[in-house]
């Protein structure tokens, strides 16, 4: 059974890196609507986890022993099906259909309407309770496969996060969950400290679980992270990446305004110059 | 575990119904949420300690854990009061187990429903449950009026892939049924036949129902009596004979209309 590539290099991977962010910007800029800011943030978490780290196989996306990835801050579309389409999920032509009618490309994603989604999302919080299911029945069943999750940082003002954050020490599923955090610093309405602060080291480290921090733009710093986050330990993983809203783009970084608007045509254009320049 | 006697409450079918479904060959996972003693998974946990997990006072964690199992093919039990579940957790329901691929195979199982946990207060007694649930498109949604119909309830629905909600009470009942009825998911059953008006009842009210028609007998009015136990998908055949055959249709459930 095919399962991961050989480890592909580190300027590969920003290679493709630079792929999914000109889809991402074309997508919302198509759509005029969506999520560019939490999508371009979480780039590559999402790059360095599904070529070097998640076990899959693309042309067989309900293979049992797959690891599951879970999308649980469901407004990230653009990215996830930029990811999944470079990944060989499906064609990048279906990207052109991003939130239009009869598209399986929602504006937030619907479990199994493309190869590739594992669940339904968009209420923010849930990601990792079902996480903790699949991870529960794979134990039952014999399986070893991995539920990796990500999540935003306003995410984590949910409640139901921590419900969840709590169970997993509890049922020693610290191998079977790795828990990943875009900590943007930045959700809907504003500025997250302005908010809702949350400190997300203390408060995952309170609830009995090994923190990981990375800077979120240094593919090799998450690669490591990530390569970390597998190795057994005591404790449940979770990675906090220190990412920027927006990244790649000028006009869009750090910047609220951009969480969920889509550019005009010459903002457009201007973010693919930059992304493919690579903004520094 | 013991057979339950002639009197019960419908929550104390849960675990028998759990435990014949996987003597049965189902896949079957239960959860509580620090309410086992009362829903009664406690028992099934007892008899089956690796398909039972207890996830404490957390009611939305509970319905996605469930979502989680069910997407990697087993059949999720969840079982907790029915003022929490779907109160404290309706959106889970919705997001995480009614939408994803036209439902997930997650069965509700809500005990303490309506009213008559009296004395526990506002807080306790649910009497929204079933405007919550019937909302959800996919779910079944059943009220069963004794122990032998709940616990056959229970197990119909955890033979189907799709999601559903079994209301259970807290009372000890009077037993309607015994082994030889065959409830059927989606058909009204008919109790009582009658002319002249036909009462339609769920739950612990079918039995009320049986006693009102007995009264309007001896004033010489003769009622049907139709176990609507199955509200979702809702018998209509039945409703539509009763309005033609009778003329006149009273309904009874322990819940705000």
């Amino acid at each position: 059974m095919p399962t991961s590539l050989a480890p592909v290099s580190i300027d590969e991977l920003r290679d493709i890196a630079k792929r999914v962010r000109k889809h991402i910007v074309t997508m919302v800029y198509q759509a005029q609507s969506g999520h560019p800011g939490g999508s371009l943030s979480s780039v590559e978490l999402g790059v360095s986890l599904f070529w070097n780290h998640l076990r899959c196989d693309p042309a067989n996306p309900s293979w049992p022993d797959r690891d599951r990835f879970i999308l649980s801050k469901g407004h990230a579309t653009p990215f996830y099906y930029s990811v999944l389409a470079e990944r060989g999920y499906f064609s990048p032509e279906l990207l052109s259909g991003f939130r239009t009618l009869g598209s399986p490309l929602q504006g937030h994603p619907s479990m199994s309407a493309a190869p590739g989604i594992e669940m339904s999302g968009g209420s923010l919080g849930q990601g990792l309770s079902f996480a903790i299911g699949q991870a529960l029945a794979g134990r039952l069943d014999g399986r070893d496969y991995r539920c990796w999750v990500l999540m935003g940082d306003g995410e984590l003002n949910e409640g139901q996060v921590w419900e969840a954050a709590m169970a997993v020490p509890h049922f020693d599923l610290g191998d079977r969950i790795i828990a990943l955090v875009d900590r943007n610093g930045i959700q809907n309405d504003g500025f997250a400290d302005n908010i809702m602060k949350t400190h997300p080291v203390e408060m995952w480290t309170g609830f009995g679980w090994r923190v990981l921090e990375c800077d979120g733009h240094d593919m090799a710093a998450v690669d490591q992270a990530l390569s970390e986050a597998e190795k057994p330990h005591e404790r449940p993983r979770v990675v906090v990446a220190h990412t920027v809203k927006g990244k790649g783009v000028s006009f869009m970084e750090n910047n609220p305004g951009f969480h969920g608007k889509a550019p005009t045509k010459e903002q457009l254009e201007q973010a693919l110059a930059q992304i493919e320049g690579g903004l520094s | 575990m013991t057979p339950a006697p002639a009197s019960a409450a419908t929550r104390e079918a849960y675990p028998f119904a759990l435990i014949e479904l996987v003597e049965q060959g189902v896949d079957v996972v239960a959860i509580d949420a620090d309410l086992s003693v009362s829903t009664m998974g406690y028992q099934f946990g007892e008899k089956y300690p690796e398909r039972w997990l207890s996830v404490g006072v957390a009611e939305q964690n509970m319905v996605g854990i469930a979502a989680g199992f069910a997407a990697a093919g087993k059949t999720a039990f969840i079982a907790s009061f029915a003022a929490f579940l779907p109160g404290r957790c309706f959106d889970q329901l919705r997001t995480s187990v009614a939408q994803p691929r036209g439902g997930l195979n997650v069965k509700c199982v809500a005990s303490h429903g309506g009213i008559t946990v009296g004395e526990d207060g506002m807080s306790a007694q649910a009497i929204e449950d079933l405007a919550l649930v019937t909302s959800l498109i996919p779910f079944d949604v059943v009220v069963p009026a004794d122990f032998e119909s709940a616990r056959q309830a229970i197990v119909a629905v955890g033979k189907t892939a799709r999601p559903s909600y079994v209301r259970t009470g807290r009372p000890k009942v009077a037993g309607i049924y015994d082994a030889s009825y065959r409830f059927e998911l989606g058909k009204a059953n008919l109790l009582r036949p009658g002319t002249d008006v036909t009462l339609i009842a769920c739950g612990i009210m079918v039995g009320v129902a049986l006693q009102a028609a007995e009264l309007l007998a001896s004033e010489g009015i003769s009622a049907r009596v139709l176990d609507m136990a199955t509200i979702k998908p809702l018998d209509r055949e039945a409703v539509l004979a009763a309005a033609r055959e009778t003329g006149a249709i009273v309904t009874a459930e322990e819940h705000q209309t």
